[in-house]
């Protein structure tokens, strides 16, 4: 099943779903050495991000969030592409300049499509995320 | 969003990567804000300099980048003053890195002057209308409020985007509707000098990121305008202010009066003079800087003026831009006489520096809401006149 979505950060990627209900601050939550969530209350807490389709409503704190997720990429731990509910800049700009694929505003609900585990394909070159056949909608 | 056909292409890679990262950037921005097009901007003013701010991923990324700039670019404030880093008691491993971040950005054709307030520079005339990609939170609030000019608070990237590209998106500030005052705040006392900084500092928390319109009494200077627009940005989010008569789209527009209104009272400002009085005792104050942002040529020739004669017992810089450091040899060699250091390219809150001491005093609205945070240092507030009389220990 292909849902359509709007592009913001370019490139396609295939990865597991990791699913958070949170918002991200890149600076302080996320370790940019081991790509682990750090922050303790987080949702996530204790999870690597490494190579994951990381669904989360948007990003959040301090602009210097989107240099993290470039030192992400550059450690080999970023996320394979990320979804998110409403795409604030942060991300946005962070997912640009690390070549993450990146998309928002998903024709269905993604908290309802997807769940832990999925292996999805994200386009964010033409706009959609692929969900393979045998997935349990 | 419309692109032309040259802005197609870049974003299809035609002009390289830097240049096609750089258009990606500004288009999802204007897709997030709802931007109908890019526009031409007149400067780009680029914050994420401090290597203390941005880290060795933003040095990498800077330094991975390969264009020029198209239009004046210059930098935000540094961790250090680039000669006297040493004298501040910075470390080489830091001043190392700084230096790199600094020659990356070089590399790009940005001007390497550092600096919160590039509107006294040559090169930067910014006048009424003109459209801007600048990042300093203080520097966006005087170009839009004092000057009228048009910027949104750009992050780092976006306004190094803007500098290469030479547009950025249209949306926010940039466009009429959203310079309209959101609500008013009125004050029914005479003000001077720290007053209009410690009325941002009380004021920003309440605003949030609304765009209001003063009712004042009398006529703010130019510099008083700088320190009630740096503390709104600091403790708010305001990127514009208007004063009814006195700012240029204020003039202009002729507001309605906002239905919502919030009066400042007398005691409230009085508040901020006693607030973080570090421990109570006077004698607990390390360090007195002044120049958040960074100082005009009249505020180094007031403080000139004040330290004439004296000698400072207490560590003690004036803030201020190279470029103008250097247009004023003789003020800055008066200032100095007196012990007092004039440190350029940097400032209190993002160097490194501040953390070796324990009591800050400051006059400036947005010193205060950053330093104990930012820096790990209590810090309490004064006018000018108090700031100089606690340096030279003449209370």
């Amino acid at each position: 099943m292909i849902i359509k979505c709007r592009k913001i950060s370019r490139g396609v990627a295939e990865g597991q779903v990791l699913l958070t209900h949170e918002a991200i601050s890149f600076l302080g939550n996320v370790d940019p050495k081991t790509g682990i969530i750090v922050e303790p209350k987080h949702e996530l807490f204790g999870q690597c991000i490494k190579d994951r389709v990381l669904v989360f409503p948007q990003g959040k704190g301090s602009t210097v969030g989107s240099y993290v997720l470039y030192q992400l990429i550059k450690n080999n731990v970023a996320p394979a592409a990320m979804i998110n509910v409403e795409s604030e800049p942060i991300v946005a700009v962070g997912a640009i300049i690390s070549c993450i694929p990146l998309v928002d505003r998903m024709e269905r609900d993604p908290f309802e499509v997807l769940k832990n585990g999925d292996t999805v394909r994200v386009d964010g070159t033409s706009g959609s995320v692929e969900i393979p056949e045998g997935s349990e909608l | 969003m419309y692109l032309t056909k040259e802005e197609e292409k870049t974003l299809e890679g035609e002009y390289g990567e830097t240049l096609r990262k750089a258009i990606e950037i500004l288009v999802a921005l204007g897709d997030i804000y709802g931007a109908d097009s890019l526009i031409p901007v007149k400067s780009a003013q680029i914050a994420g300099v401090s290597y203390k701010t941005i880290g060795d991923a933003g040095l990498e990324w800077i330094s991975d980048l390969k264009g020029k700039a198209r239009i004046p670019a210059i930098l935000n404030p540094a961790g250090m003053d680039m000669m006297r880093w040493e004298e501040m008691g910075v470390e080489a491993d830091f001043a190392k890195k700084q230096q790199d971040i600094i020659a990356a950005y070089e590399n790009l054709g940005i001007r390497t002057k550092c600096t919160c307030t590039p509107y006294y520079l040559e090169g930067f005339d910014t006048g009424y209308g003109d459209h801007l990609a600048w990042s300093e939170s203080s520097a966006v609030c005087y170009a839009n409020s004092v000057i009228g000019a048009r910027t949104n608070r750009e992050g780092g990237p976006s306004a190094l985007s803007a500098a290469l590209v030479g547009k950025t998106a249209n949306y926010g500030y940039h466009l009429d509707e959203m310079r309209e005052p959101a609500m008013s705040v009125t004050v029914d006392f005479e003000m001077s000098g720290a007053d209009y900084g410690a009325l941002g500092y009380v004021a920003g928390k309440v605003i949030g990121n609304r765009v209001p319109i003063f009712y004042l009494k009398g006529q703010p200077s130019g510099d008083e305008m700088k320190s009630l627009g740096a503390a709104l940005a600091a403790s708010g989010a305001v990127a514009l202010y208007h004063i009814e008569g006195i700012t240029p789209d204020a003039i202009r527009s002729k507001y309605e009066r906002p239905d919502e209104n919030l009066t400042i009272e007398k005691e409230q400002i009085l508040e901020v003079y006693e607030t973080g009085k570090c421990g109570g005792s006077s004698r607990d104050t390390d360090i007195i800087t002044l120049g958040c942002p960074h100082c005009s040529p009249a505020e180094l020739e007031s403080i000139a003026g004040l330290l004439a004669g004296k000698q400072v017992s207490k560590e003690m810089w004036v803030c201020t831009s190279r470029e103008v450091a250097e247009r004023y040899p003789d003020l800055v060699k008066d200032i100095e006489k007196s012990g007092a250091k004039v440190v350029c390219d940097t400032c209190m809150v993002v160097s490194p520096a501040t953390n070796n001491y324990r009591c800050m005093m400051v006059n400036s609205g947005k010193a205060l809401a950053y330093v104990p945070s930012m820096c790990g240092v209590a810090s309490r507030y004064g006018s000018i006149e108090e700031c100089i009389r606690e340096a030279v220990n003449d209370n």
